[in-house]
């Protein structure tokens, strides 16, 4: 990872000062994220006697290997536990010809995150949150998402799925200047776990600012008799579904020195915040994972799981797994898929996930599931 | 003159300090207005602050590693997290909260770090910028034991002090040496001299560049030399071009002030583990360092100073490299080194100077005696000589 020249030239300072002048704002920020961060550990002072012994280890699991402090979800406007079940499914209509027609406001913001406990990040969001709203519907309805880009650049909504050409949010169809809006309206087709993001130029820019978010389009059972009982469980809404754990989990990172390197790497944004907030899990109910990668700079990220073995459904677009019985998978940029498993004869305890790269793991995509007994 | 003469008498004594007053007042109501009125908002163009961050001083021990850092950025910084080895680790800083401008903090983190292998620690502040720092090779830093002080003094003594007392032992030898021998014997020392001079600066150089940028390490270095220059020259001449003893007194302190320079290197070499401080490289610094006991006792071949001098002009050459050793393995940081190296320089300098007008005055050609064969070949020889030996103590 490249870093920052360690000095500023003179000229640079000045500049500086300008621009601090008009900052108390930012200043009083900073200082409150310091007072987050419990400084106030005290050193260990029962050293042990041998110079290269390792210091004693504290902290559970990880060890002294985290982030310090915790980030002000509030500030921020999400919640990282909360965002795992915070499906967005629209306002839903009936349409002339009787099909349902589901619609989505979605607006683009500029907007600071802290994204690791006290560091804070200019990005671009959609809906003020990243990753975007988890988009949610059945397949076959109609879709008809309202853009507005009251962002400082140029933005779009580039669904993966099916649509025509006019809707494809790239530059000349749907891409919108700041204060513009957009309609987009396509079928939702075809049923997977999907994702859009923002497909203005330079797209590594516009991606790695944080526009992107997860689209799942729920299997229609009526159309799968073959296999009725899974796609009655993947509809959000139905009994069947309720007796699943799901959650969306965005697998990103951010370049805070914009080096074109990671700096902090995570699910849903805030490094750290699953191994700092364990996600409680029910062990008598089955969990299923809906993954989407979309880490920039890094070509591939993945997902381990311990203790246990999950299946997996590449992309969600079958029915019946594309891989059995594994305990990591990998997505390349914008892969995406579905893993089902259960802790059910797991004793309780705590059960670590991350990714298997390990420098993305110590930069911060780690997380521990809380599992339970009911 | 006259209208000199013809000014009125002094101004009552409030009066002046009135016209004192009037202009730091004006500063002052300046100062307020632009923080009152922030003239400058208009270019605020929601660039984040600029930052910089210096490490300064590393500690590796039992608990972990501990760093020195100095902010100098454009207002106070926050260390949000600190990566060892791209992972993020828990750590603490002392004391806490945001870092003002120009002053410092430690950085304390419990890690396991691995004798011999090299870490690589960033620090992040609020708004992501990484600032890095190497640990090229991890050793555990010396600690300030009587047994820790009493071994870097043997090195400090083996560098500094032996080979001064070694290069004075030829006085006896030298002694009978005519006049163009006193002339090349007095070259070499200013060619020894004009090496040092040039190896002192470019070393005070690099440490300025190591330095916080709000110590101006560049020209803190220059002026520093300049001014410790002229002091010496000044003082020097209190009573007359400096001669004799009294020449070979300053050689001593200018080449003494060089071994403080060279022992901070070698001390934060030890600390900093990047030499493996072997037999063969402290071997090579003595042999060095041997023509500076020549320098200093070619002064005085024509004099028949009592044997406490010679001790004492050892000492004056040779000590530093002790002081040096100890400053540099336990309480360095890069600007104090840039300053001792400058004040050395300016020193130096001040001792070229004396020793070749010493030279030119000994002459009855004058100036042109400096461009006589046995000058040039001596400075020559004393520049090679140098350069050569120099070859065996660089990695």
């Amino acid at each position: 990872m490249a870093t920052d020249s360690e000095r500023v030239t003179r000229r640079g300072l000045l500049l500086g000062g300008i621009v601090a002048a008009g900052s108390t704002a930012l200043a009083a920020q900073a200082a409150l994220a310091q007072a987050q961060n419990g400084h106030s550990m005290p050193m260990p002072t029962d050293a042990p006697a041998d110079p290269y012994a390792a210091p004693a280890m504290h902290g559970g699991a990880h060890g002294d290997m985290m982030t310090v402090g915790m980030v002000d979800y509030a500030a921020n406007g999400f919640d990282p536990v909360q965002l795992l079940t915070d499906w967005e499914t629209g306002i839903v209509s009936q349409m002339a010809d009787g099909r349902t027609l589901r619609s989505f406001d979605i607006e683009a913001i500029d907007k600071e995150l802290e994204i690791a406990p006290g560091v804070y990040f200019p990005a671009w969001t959609f809906n003020g949150r990243v990753p975007g709203p988890a988009l949610r519907a059945k397949e076959g309805e109609r879709l008809r998402i309202t853009f507005r880009n009251n962002g400082s650049h140029p933005h779009s909504m580039h669904f993966h799925g099916i649509h025509s050409a006019r809707m494809d949010g790239v530059p000349g169809a749907g891409l919108i200047g700041p204060g513009e809006e957009f309609v987009y309206e396509f079928d939702a087709k075809p049923f997977g776990c999907h994702l859009y993001h923002c497909h203005a130029l330079p797209l590594r820019r516009h991606m790695h600012k944080g526009m992107y978010g997860a689209f799942v389009i729920d299997p229609d059972p009526a159309l799968h008799p073959e296999h009725l009982a899974v796609a009655q469980s993947r509809l959000l809404g139905s009994p069947q579904n309720a007796a699943w754990q799901e959650m969306v989990m965005v697998m990103n990172a951010f370049d805070t020195n914009f080096d074109g390197g990671n700096e902090f790497y995570a699910v849903n944004s805030i490094a750290h915040a699953y191994a700092k907030q364990p996600i409680v899990i029910d062990k008598s109910r089955p969990v299923r994972i809906y993954l989407v990668n979309v880490t920039e700079f890094d070509p591939i990220n993945s997902f381990h799981l311990h203790a246990n073995f999950f299946d997996y459904f590449d992309t969600g677009t079958t029915l019946t797994p594309t891989l059995r019985t594994v305990d990591l998978i990998t997505q390349c940029q914008a892969q995406r898929g579905i893993l089902e498993f259960t802790f059910k004869d797991h004793e309780p305890g705590m059960y670590m996930f991350h990714a298997h790269q390990t420098e993305f793991t110590e930069l911060g995509w780690m997380g521990m599931f809380d599992v339970r007994e009911a | 003159m006259t209208d000199l003469a013809q000014t009125p008498a002094k101004a009552p004594a409030w009066r002046r300090l009135a016209w004192i007053l009037l202009p730091l007042l004006a500063l002052a109501g300046a100062i307020a207005w632009i923080v009152a009125a922030d003239p400058l908002q208009s270019f605020n163009n929601g660039a984040p602050p600029v930052e910089a961050l210096t490490f300064e001083r590393t500690i590796l021990d039992a608990s972990g590693i501990h760093l020195l850092v100095r902010a100098g950025g454009s207002e106070a910084m926050t260390i949000a997290q600190v990566q060892v080895d791209d992972a993020y680790w828990n750590f603490t800083q002392d004391p806490p909260g945001p870092i003002a401008r120009g002053t410092t903090a430690w950085i304390n983190l419990a890690y396991p770090w691995v004798l011999g292998d090299a870490h690589a620690v960033i620090a992040l502040t609020r708004s992501g910028t990484a600032f890095a720092h190497e640990i090229p090779v991890a050793v555990p830093t010396p600690e300030a034991s009587s047994g820790q002080l009493t071994a870097q003094a043997v090195v400090g003594a083996i560098v500094g002090i032996l080979p001064v007392a070694i290069g004075l032992m030829f006085y006896p030898a030298l002694r009978g040496v005519g006049r163009s021998g006193m002339n090349f014997l007095l070259a070499v020392t200013v060619g020894l001299l004009v090496f040092l001079f040039v190896d002192m600066s470019l070393e005070a150089f690099e440490s300025a560049g190591e330095s916080a940028a709000l110590f101006q390490g560049p020209a803190m270095v220059i002026l520093a030399a300049a001014a410790s220059f002229l002091i010496l020259l000044a003082i020097g001449r209190w009573r007359g071009t400096p001669t004799g003893l009294a020449l070979s007194f300053y050689i001593a302190l200018g080449i003494g002030l060089h071994n403080l320079g060279e022992g901070l290197a070698i001390g934060a070499a030890f600390t900093a583990g990047s030499a493996g401080l072997g037999t063969f490289l402290i071997i090579g610094f003595a042999i060095h360092n041997v023509t500076e006991g020549i320098g200093i006792a070619a002064p005085v071949l024509k004099a028949r100073p009592p044997l406490w001098s010679f001790v004492a002009l050892t000492l004056v050459a040779g000590f530093p490299a002790v002081i040096g050793m100890w400053l540099g393995s336990l309480a360095n940081a890069p600007h104090w080194s840039a300053l001792a190296l400058a004040v050395g320089t300016g020193a130096i300098l001040q001792v070229i100077v004396e020793v070749s007008s010493y030279l030119v005055r000994s002459n009855e050609s004058r100036v042109s005696s400096l461009l006589s064969p046995p000058v040039l070949g001596g400075i020559l020889a004393g520049i090679a000589f140098m350069y050569a030996t120099a070859a065996l103590v660089k990695i």
